[in-house]
């Protein structure tokens, strides 16, 4: 009987050529040891998919990119979409700059394409469907926190709309990033947290971190180098950073296990690429790892050199003789110290009382000898009043004049403040920018449910293309060709770099909440007694009365009565 | 001048009392009300006694051999046959069936050619909801021995005059005869009461005696003005096998069709995915006589729940989803055998979920071969799934495709995979199920708005509201008149209108003020103001009735 299904199941079996797959599916891992000792994982997975959601193509049969974001992107006609969800705040001095910077909070910023006529409408739409999608308060986002940047945030895909009708950028710093938004990214991935490196992501262990940022761009990209034809890249990034003694125990030894108790035991068979990079560059002497891997991979990084060390989770012999890779990372030395990065920036508010302050922005320039322009985007909530004409920049105590300065003043209850500018940093210095407001009196309903503890102004953001590291190293201490070091290459003389501040908290004027009561109360009774005697002047009528006389008069009046005299 | 001195007080305080009255009063209401539109409260009231009379036109054709000419001339031009239901309550439902005779008898039509020939014929040609019904002589050879009516593939019916009716009765003797049985024809091709009591099942309780229409009402999809349709590919082992489906051909040549004719019913709009790693949420048996793994009938409503948190809503729309799922088993728990409740095997090893989908189960452990390599390419056959997915489609939208009674032979449905009266019916019952919500939600919104004051009505929603009503009302005439197409289209206007004014956002902000708090703000002003009014009220009107007294 057996057999006679198998020949049933048989029958059907016409021998088609499969038809090769328009997607293709990568994942990748890069692990950086970082000099304070703590660990930073980089998790990217990238999903190509050659089609065309432009010009209200209809897209309905997905196999390796997600149905939920292809709806999302073919119904609002999204050209680009950003969005980033990052719990704690990235040290750039301590830790070096991010592979994938990311502010505090939620971050999406959304380039539409032109045939859209309501941008505002899609906009708010959009963000309705994206909070559902990702379990967020995203439905937050409205025109008092959205806004365009005209110059700081520009397409990463291809296609050269600049345009800024089109963009939309928003933040919400106080948004808390924990495990409900982490299932529905991972439920992105084809093979979800069943196989390859998602199986990492558990979060327990995740959210026990000093810094976690996950984050899911989808863009246009060139198919080939042609760009003939295009496809659709969506990458979901996540990166974590291990605090050395919270989660290392103090040692400064690092194993896979140790990072997400979990170790790895195959590719996701989908993954046309799968692999692990570990950046020994500083000192390959340093930290030593085991398993060993002979496999090294030299790639430019945010304009320095680095070197890995590459594990490819599709070869199974990575796996070795346990059929289970856990990386394991040792310290041998905790010497040497790490490179200054070259754009660095810190933000605060200063001042006193509840009426007004001053938000001071610095901008430090550690490159010895060159300067460099940094773009600035401020994004100001209405209820600080920003006096844009305390608006100074100076740098080593000299006044530096904006090449560009773009600002949109905040309407109440409308629209935020957007300040962009162009600042020179000068070689060696840092920046100040400081700019003046006052902080508005809400009305009672718009106050938070817990007023005292702040209100949240989003970090501010500097884009910039920063001199690299290597053509800074003109007295070449490392090991390059003779003829390769003479002349600075061109293509790495700089690199782009994005920079977040910390959000500010700032406290607000708040009302006694149960002021209103109060004051219905005293006024009613003042009104109450002031009528209550003028009716009482206005309605009885007053006349004298003849005293009654006294008890002891009566009495004696009584007993002369008695006596027969005439009474008193 | 002591008396003087009382007038005036009297006055003064009667003077106080008239300016709170007059303007103290009007002005506290007026700015503590809230903003309520009209609404037109008594069209909902009417509307929502639901009295519907649905009419359909059928025509009836005379071949030859059935009436003499001189017989022909007398029929009627129009007849009409009321049949009244009550269904619950006040629900009544007037079925009226328009009997009109055919002026223009060409009778050679029947006697040239073969048989089924009238689907071709430009007398097929009827509009949307009326029914063309030809009558035969006895003796015809059109039909098989043991049929008696024959309903085509469009609006047509053949219809068998009976033995005991030949030529020499009388015309009322022969329409008597016919009537109850078109009756029957249009019950088949149009509406029934069953159907009638299902498409109102949200409105009346069902006697229990018919629990198979409740399940068969149950199954069906809520009428909706649109439904996506999502076929997923479940490959819970992508290591073992490597699946290819072709589902954008498929979609075109076996979907799509269906969707095209139903088209005037809703929108649809079809997508796929595929989904790897998906389990499901029972562990099948291993069964030995057959060297299979076995899912019990019992055991297949847990399967669906952990599948769906990885299917994922519609991102895009709000419609109901339909969901067909593709389930390949894995290269261990293959071959996977769905067993009925009576351990048969199930032929298409499918089952479907009412209003929510379909689960097909693809075992692919024929394509191993003796020594298989994994992974193994497999291209599924999609004409196989579709056949599946297709008959499922049809009773998740609530094609009736109940058994006729002895003696029909019903056509077969040609490439579009639906007859247009199976179309008319399905228009029928949603028309009548739109109308039904559409009215539901009408009145309960009415009721709500009515009972809690505190609601603000802008004037959006009154507008809605009102073009709900307008929408209703016409959809009901049309009904009566019997325009289907027609009825349809404002029923679902009425649907969205009516749901749009429901589920307005503006009327959650409610001015939700408790009574107990109200008072605790009007008291302190309230109760010093009015108490020395009222005592002094109280006591003038005392005096004067001393006085009329004295």
């Amino acid at each position: 009987k057996q057999n006679a299904a198998a020949q049933k199941q048989a029958e059907p079996a016409v021998l088609q050529p499969t038809p090769q797959p328009k997607d293709d599916f990568q994942e990748e891992l890069v692990v950086r040891p970082l000099h304070s000792g703590d660990i930073y994982a980089s998790f990217q997975f990238r999903t190509l998919w050659e089609t065309d959601f432009m010009r209200g193509n209809k897209v309905s049969h997905y196999r390796l990119f997600p149905k939920s974001l292809g709806q999302v992107i073919s119904k609002f006609s999204v050209r680009e979409l950003h969005i980033s969800f990052t719990q704690g705040y990235w040290r750039t001095m301590q830790w070096g700059q991010p592979y994938l910077p990311s502010p505090p909070g939620a971050e999406l910023w959304v380039w539409f394409q032109d045939s859209v006529t309501d941008v505002d409408a899609t906009w708010k739409e959009l963000t309705n469907v994206l909070s559902g999608i990702f379990c967020a308060s995203l439905n937050f986002i409205d025109s008092t926190n959205t806004v365009q940047p005209s110059a700081s945030f520009k397409p990463l895909g291809i296609g050269n709309v600049t345009d800024h009708r089109f963009l939309r950028y928003a933040t919400l710093p106080r948004e808390i990033v924990c495990t409900e938004n982490l299932t529905p990214w991972k439920k992105l991935l084809p093979c979800g947290s069943k196989a390859g490196l998602a199986v990492l992501l558990k979060s327990e262990k995740l959210f026990h971190s000093s810094f976690h940022s996950q984050a899911v761009h989808i863009r246009p990209v060139c198919q080939d180098w042609q760009c003939k034809t295009t496809s659709w890249e969506l990458r979901q990034t996540l990166n974590v950073v291990f605090d050395l003694h919270n989660s290392g125990q103090g040692k400064r030894e690092w194993s896979l296990f140790k990072m997400f108790s979990r170790t790895l035991t195959e590719a996701c068979p989908l993954a046309s690429s799968s692999k692990i990079y570990i950046d020994i560059t500083d000192n390959p002497e340093q930290f030593e790892l085991s398993p060993a891997t002979s496999l090294l991979s030299q790639a430019m990084v945010l304009g320095d050199r680095r070197t890995f060390s590459v594990y490819d989770l599709t070869q199974q012999d990575t796996f070795g003789s346990v059929r289970s890779l856990n990386l394991l990372i040792r310290w041998k030395s905790t010497e040497g110290d790490m490179l200054r990065p070259l754009l660095h920036a810190e933000r605060y508010v200063a001042g006193y009382g509840l009426q007004t302050g001053e938000i001071h922005t610095l901008m430090y320039n550690h490159h010895p000898y060159r300067s460099f322009p940094v773009l600035l985007l401020d994004s100001v909530p209405w209820y600080l009043r920003l006096y844009i004409h305390t608006l100074t920049v100076t740098s080593k105590g000299k006044d530096n004049k904006p090449s560009y300065i773009h600002y949109q003043p905040s309407k109440d209850r409308v629209r935020p403040h957007l300040l962009e500018m162009l600042v020179q940093l000068p070689p060696n210095s840092v920046t100040e920018v400081t700019v003046q407001f006052e902080r508005a009196l809400l009305k009672w309903t718009e106050y938070t449910p817990d007023p005292n503890h702040g209100f949240y102004v989003g970090s501010s953001v500097i884009s910039s293309l920063v001199p690299s590291t290597v053509a800074m190293d003109t007295n070449s201490t490392r090991e390059r060709p003779l003829f390769s070091s003479f002349f600075p290459c061109k293509e790495e003389s700089s690199y782009f770099v994005r920079v977040y501040t910390e959000p500010l908290l700032v406290n607000l004027p708040t009302p006694d909440f149960s002021m209103p009561y109060n004051v219905i109360c005293l006024t009613c009774t003042v009104v109450a007694v002031g009528y209550g005697s003028l009716y009482n002047l206005l309605t009885r009528s007053f006349q004298i009365e003849e005293p009654s006389p006294g008890l002891a008069k009566r009495i004696a009046n009584v007993i002369r009565k008695m006596r027969g005299v005439p009474p008193l | 001048m002591f008396l003087s001195e009382r007038r005036r007080g009297q006055l003064a305080a009667l003077s106080i009392a008239a300016v709170v009255i007059i303007v103290g009063v009007p002005l506290w209401w007026r700015t503590t009300e809230t903003y309520r539109a009209w609404l037109p409260v008594s069209q909902i009231k009417e509307l929502a006694k639901l009295q519907l009379q649905l009419s359909a036109d059928v025509e009836v054709v005379f071949a030859r051999g059935t009436v003499t000419p001189e017989q022909q001339k007398k029929v009627p031009l129009t007849q009409t046959q009321e049949e009244e239901r009550a269904i619950d309550g006040d629900l009544i439902i007037l079925f009226l069936i328009l009997l009109i005779r055919n002026t223009k008898l060409e009778s050679k039509f029947f006697s040239c050619h073969v048989l089924f020939l009238p689907e071709d014929t430009a007398l097929s040609e009827s509009p949307c909801g009326s029914l063309v019904v030809y009558v035969i002589p006895e003796s015809s050879s059109l039909l098989p021995e043991d049929v008696n009516v024959y309903i085509g593939q469009r609006r047509t019916a053949l219809l068998r005059i009976g033995p005991q009716m030949r030529v020499g009765k009388t015309l009322e003797q022969l329409l008597a005869h016919l009537e109850p049985r078109i009756k029957q024809v249009l019950q088949v091709m149009s509406f029934s009461h069953n159907d009638i009591t299902a498409a109102l099942s949200d409105r009346v309780r069902f006697s229990p005696d018919n629990k198979e229409s409740i399940a068969d009402s149950m199954r069906a999809f809520k009428s909706s003005p649109g439904y996506e349709i999502t076929f997923s590919l479940l490959n819970p082992d992508p290591k073992s096998h490597r699946l290819h489906w072709d589902i954008e051909g498929a979609v075109q040549t076996y979907i799509q069709p269906l969707l095209t004719k139903l088209s005037p019913v809703a929108n649809f709009s079809i997508d796929s995915q595929t989904l790897y790693y998906t389990m499901l949420g029972v562990n099948p048996r291993f069964d030995t006589s057959r060297s299979a793994y076995t899912l019990n009938a019992d055991s297949l409503a847990h399967v669906i729940n952990p599948v769906e948190a990885r299917l994922g809503s519609n991102a895009a729309s709000s419609n109901p989803v339909l969901n067909f799922l593709l389930y390949v088993p894995d290269a261990q728990h293959s071959p996977l055998y769905i067993q009925g409740r009576k351990k048969q095997e199930v032929p298409s090893n499918a089952f479907h979920s009412p209003r929510w989908g379909g689960i097909m189960v693809y075992n692919v452990n024929g394509f191993y071969g003796s020594e298989p390599e994994f992974p193994v390419d497999i291209n599924i056959d999609m004409a196989k799934v579709m056949g599946v997915f297709l008959a499922q489609l049809r009773l998740l939208l609530g094609v009736q495709s109940s058994t006729p009674p002895p003696g029909f032979l019903v056509a077969r449905c040609g490439s579009t995979g639906l007859a247009d009266w199976e179309l008319d019916r399905l228009m029928w019952s949603r028309s009548v199920e739109n109308v039904a919500t559409a009215t539901t939600t009408i009145t309960s919104l009415a009721q709500l708005l009515d009972q809690i004051g505190n609601i603000v009505i802008n004037d959006n929603i009154a507008q809605q509201v009102s073009s709900a009503v307008t929408s209703l009302q016409l959809a009901v005439a049309e009904l009566e008149a019997g325009n289907l197409g027609f009825a349809l289209q404002y029923s679902k206007e009425a649907i969205l209108a009516s749901e749009k004014a429901f589920f307005d956002p503006s009327l959650l902000h409610l001015l939700y003020f408790p009574d107990d708090q109200k008072f605790a703000i009007y008291i302190p002003l309230f109760l010093p103001m009015c108490v020395p009014i009222l005592l002094s009220l109280l006591k003038i009107v005392s005096e004067a009735r001393q006085r009329l007294e004295c």
